[in-house]
């Protein structure tokens, strides 16, 4: 596979680079590590908002640093959780004396890591709380997890966190609003083609031309279901069945969707999904409050999609709606 | 340096050898049922541990565990990073008093207590914890009950530590990576408690050696102060 790539092995350094040197006012990595964090951190009277995990889903995490959201992200290796000292650099650097939220997907090196580097933390007296996505409706237990895996739904947890310690919410406040967003966001996603991954050059699963896979993770992991090539919209009607079944929601309920792109989707494709999405969520009495179409956390240069639906409340829809500015993400 | 600095900085260099000649023999049983990397990282990790401990200049028994275990916590990454090293960093401060039969039973115990915190696993899970529950509890005994001496202990826990790792291959995993593999990790032994093993394994032989001949160490005349022939208390 032809890729715009130096050595494997340099990857992520290289990237890390290249992305200060993008947004050099915005972002700065701090020296000896893969963490980045927003130019101004701690930033002072703040709750910190910090994450992290295996690159190769950019712009998660680190195109979500700035106001409003993050404060520090950790890039491990392509697919890979950060190591405990990173995460430790990490909370470090984002704590002003108000306390760090980590923000974990739920995949065991990522928890057993950020847990490891907050229970040193901790002896030093930091305060740290964290909460674990687990917004994959596919599956149960897999490759890299006990339970369910975190994917897109981590970036709603990175919004809404972030809004409420822009407000000067002490720690048990932000940790309890990013709970809420988790206990109300389901995800499902698919993929017509397997990523290519730097290390092994090659796709990581073998998907026929003819077949799609269904629940599929953002490492290439499998999903729930193989299947013949279905069009978009039934693709959607899969996914949204999956994620409404689980999220089991009122009629008239006010939603936030995320249609994802997993790295290598045309936009237009996102938006046949979005269109087809939104036509579901009223069949079924539900109100769309918001609806965002892109690549927010991505698979490298996977072809596919995942949905994303989110149940909010006023206080949800006041914090999701925030101002926040970062590399990724713009809300006025 | 004292002899129990002295044998923790052998037993990590011994620890790191034996990984290293294990590396393929790990690497294959990680491929039956894992991610066929635990050989790999392990043997990366340990290596960076024994170059980190040697370079240490006060390297007392806590110090070196403790630098070994951040080594291994920032080398080896993904799970295996904060199981064997996180534990071995959170534990490493029982032994700041030295290398006793009571303060080795303190360090066992906390380090099966983190290792179990952090993996939430128990026994029967097809972990790590098969090989060192067992362990552990044998040590303890000895020390605390049988009133062995600590080498004693240790080549007790060992064998129950063996027993342990017989004990994964027949079972289902329920935690870690295998567990994904469900009625077909079963015939496999894991990885984990078969490099838990060799781990104590090479721990009991640098036991041994220094337990019984302290006088005949390589470097044992830059420390006069210990008279020829005491046998110490590790």
């Amino acid at each position: 596979m032809k890729k715009l790539i130096n050595d494997p092995d340099d990857v992520v350094d290289e990237m890390l680079d290249g992305m200060v040197a993008a947004y050099p006012n915005q972002v700065r990595r701090l020296s000896d590590t893969n963490v980045l964090v927003r130019d101004d951190a701690p930033v002072d009277g703040k709750v910190g908002i910090v994450s992290g995990g295996g690159s190769g889903h950019e712009p998660t995490h680190a195109g979500y640093l700035g106001e409003g959201m993050l404060d520090g992200a950790a890039a491990g290796e392509v697919f890979s959780s950060p190591t405990a000292d990173e995460f430790e650099a990490l909370i470090g650097a984002a704590d002003s004396g108000e306390g760090v939220l980590a923000v974990i997907k739920n995949y065991e090196g990522d928890v057993m890591n950020f847990e490891t580097a907050i229970e040193m933390v901790e002896m030093e007296g930091t305060d740290v709380a964290t909460v674990v996505v687990d917004d994959d409706v596919a599956v149960e237990d897999s490759l890299y997890t006990s339970g369910r895996r975190g994917v897109c739904g981590t970036i709603l947890v990175h919004k809404a966190a972030g809004a409420k310690a822009a407000e000067g919410a002490d720690l048990d406040e932000v940790q309890r609003v990013a709970q809420n967003v988790i206990d109300n966001v389901g995800t499902m996603g698919m993929a017509l083609t397997s990523c290519v991954t730097p290390e092994k050059g090659e796709p990581t699963f073998d998907l026929p031309e003819d077949e799609i896979e269904l629940g599929i993770g953002i490492h290439g992991e499998p999903g729930v279901e193989r299947t013949d090539v279905m069009s978009a919209d039934e693709i959607t009607e899969a996914l949204t069945q999956n994620v409404l079944e689980d999220l089991d929601l009122d009629e008239g309920q006010d939603v936030m969707t995320i249609v994802n792109g997993m790295g290598g989707t045309p936009q237009m494709e996102l938006f046949v999904i979005n269109r087809k999405l939104q036509e579901i969520l009223g069949d079924h009495g539900l109100e769309t409050w918001d609806a965002w179409v892109g690549d927010y956390m991505t698979s490298l240069d996977m072809e596919g999609c995942s949905v994303t639906v989110c149940a909010v409340d006023e206080e949800l829809k006041e914090l999701l709606g925030a101002p926040a500015e970062t590399p990724a993400l713009t809300v006025k | 340096m004292s002899d129990d600095g002295k044998a923790a900085v052998a037993a990590v260099e011994a620890v790191a050898d034996r990984i290293q000649d294990e590396r393929s023999h790990l690497t294959d049983l990680d491929s039956a049922i894992g991610d066929a990397d635990h050989g790999g990282n392990m043997a990366r990790g340990w290596a960076a541990a024994a170059e980190a401990v040697a370079d240490l200049e006060d390297p007392e028994p806590a110090a070196v565990v403790k630098m070994a275990g951040k080594t291994l916590l920032s080398e080896v990454g993904g799970a295996s990073g904060p199981l064997f090293g996180g534990s071995l960093v959170f534990a490493s401060p029982e032994l700041e008093d030295g290398i006793t039969g009571e303060s080795s039973a303190a360090f066992a115990e906390t380090y099966l207590e983190k290792v179990q915190d952090r993996g939430d696993a128990r026994v029967g899970d097809k972990t790590m914890v098969d090989a060192l529950v067992p362990a552990v509890h044998t040590f303890k005994k000895s020390v605390e009950v049988d009133d062995m001496t600590p080498v004693e202990a240790l080549a007790k826990a060992v064998a129950a530590a063996e027993r342990g790792v017989d004990f994964t291959v027949p079972i289902r995993a329920s935690k870690g990576r295998a567990s994904y593999l469900g009625w077909r990790s079963v015939g496999h032994q894991d990885p984990g408690a078969t490099s838990t093993l060799y781990i104590m394994e090479e721990l009991l032989d640098v036991a041994m050696e220094y337990d019984e001949a302290p006088d005949e160490l390589p470097d044992h005349a830059e420390s006069p102060t210990i008279p020829d022939g005491e046998v110490t208390e590790n």
